[in-house]
């Protein structure tokens, strides 16, 4: 529970700091493209969020089983 | 949670890659354009693979350096898997951006084609692995293999590429990633990108070595 926590805490923060950098950018000189202009860069922006917090779900769950395994797998190395 | 640091460290890389690799500036660029952010994760594939390929070699080397120590050809074999793993996506995310940057999904380059028979040669290994049945020399086998295909892999990446004209950068004469790798904007995500695709990478291998040695423990306790 504690590192998913911490994970998603961190995640979270590293959002809105790429979301202000984002908005910093845009009192700069602009490249002539359409993304950025009308700002729908974010929308690709959070279906890459998503994809990639459903990744870390599954490879964390992943973890945990294996985890599991291990010590079921231990416990019956001991006492078998 | 001590040992698991550095998944965490890969996940906030990733994050920041994710975010900060397409919201941050990147330098003005004929054709390329926005595209050149595609360098924060086509090339991070081919960086993740080739680390995990040196990872897979070391082990090899290991492995016959001694040999009643199974788990070495275990984590070779494990490690060239997830390799060609990323390998492949390098050679995708490569064709895509090929196709919207020089016009061809394929244009038979002399960088692509290297790629792909460097890619071939690590096919093959899973093939030969998976051809012997006997395990000692399957082990024994796929570990000279291992090491013919990484001296094989160096000069079609690396040096072949550069002793002619190419359309990939970096190529033709040129060292490294020349332009792009010296531009500051695209420092500030490159090097981290590298680092949380690489980590990734290693916590897949991770995961498939610990899975693996599961199921030899079940085959031994059976």
């Amino acid at each position: 529970m504690n590192r998913s926590l911490k994970i998603f805490l961190a995640s979270f923060l590293l959002v809105v700091t790429g979301l202000v950098s984002g908005y910093a950018q845009e009192t700069g000189p602009q490249m002539d493209d359409l993304m950025h202009r009308n700002g729908k860069i974010y929308v690709v922006v959070a279906v890459l969020v998503v994809i990639f917090i459903g990744i870390v779900l599954f490879l964390v769950g992943m973890e945990r089983r294996v985890s599991k395994l291990e010590k079921q797998n231990n416990a019956t190395m001991v006492n078998p | 949670m001590k040992q698991h640091w550095w998944k965490i460290l890969c996940v906030l890389l990733l994050f920041y890659t994710v975010i900060g690799g397409m919201l941050m500036p990147v330098p003005a660029l004929d054709i390329l354009h926005e595209t050149i952010r595609n360098i924060y994760f086509h090339v991070s594939m081919w960086m993740a693979m080739m680390v995990l390929f040196i990872v897979s070699l070391v082990n090899a080397i290991r492995y016959l350096a001694h040999p009643t120590v199974r788990r070495y050809d275990l984590v070779s074999n494990e490690a060239a898997n997830v390799g060609l793993l990323f390998g492949t996506l390098g050679l995708v995310t490569g064709s895509i951006w090929a196709k919207n940057t020089w016009g061809e999904y394929w244009s038979n380059d002399p960088k692509e084609l290297c790629a792909l028979v460097g890619w071939l040669i690590y096919v093959a290994y899973v093939v030969l692995r998976n051809s012997i049945p006997d395990w000692d020399r399957r082990a024994k086998v796929s570990a000279v293999y291992n090491i013919f295909a990484f001296v094989l892999l160096v000069p079609f990446l690396i040096v072949i590429p550069r002793l002619t004209d190419s359309l990939h950068p970096g190529n033709g004469g040129n060292p490294g990633f020349n332009v792009y790798d010296t531009d500051n904007d695209i420092r500030k995500v490159l090097y981290t990108a590298w680092g949380g695709w690489t980590l990734l990478g290693v916590w897949m291998l991770q995961l498939r070595i610990r899975i693996r040695q599961l199921e030899l423990k079940q085959l031994l306790h059976e």
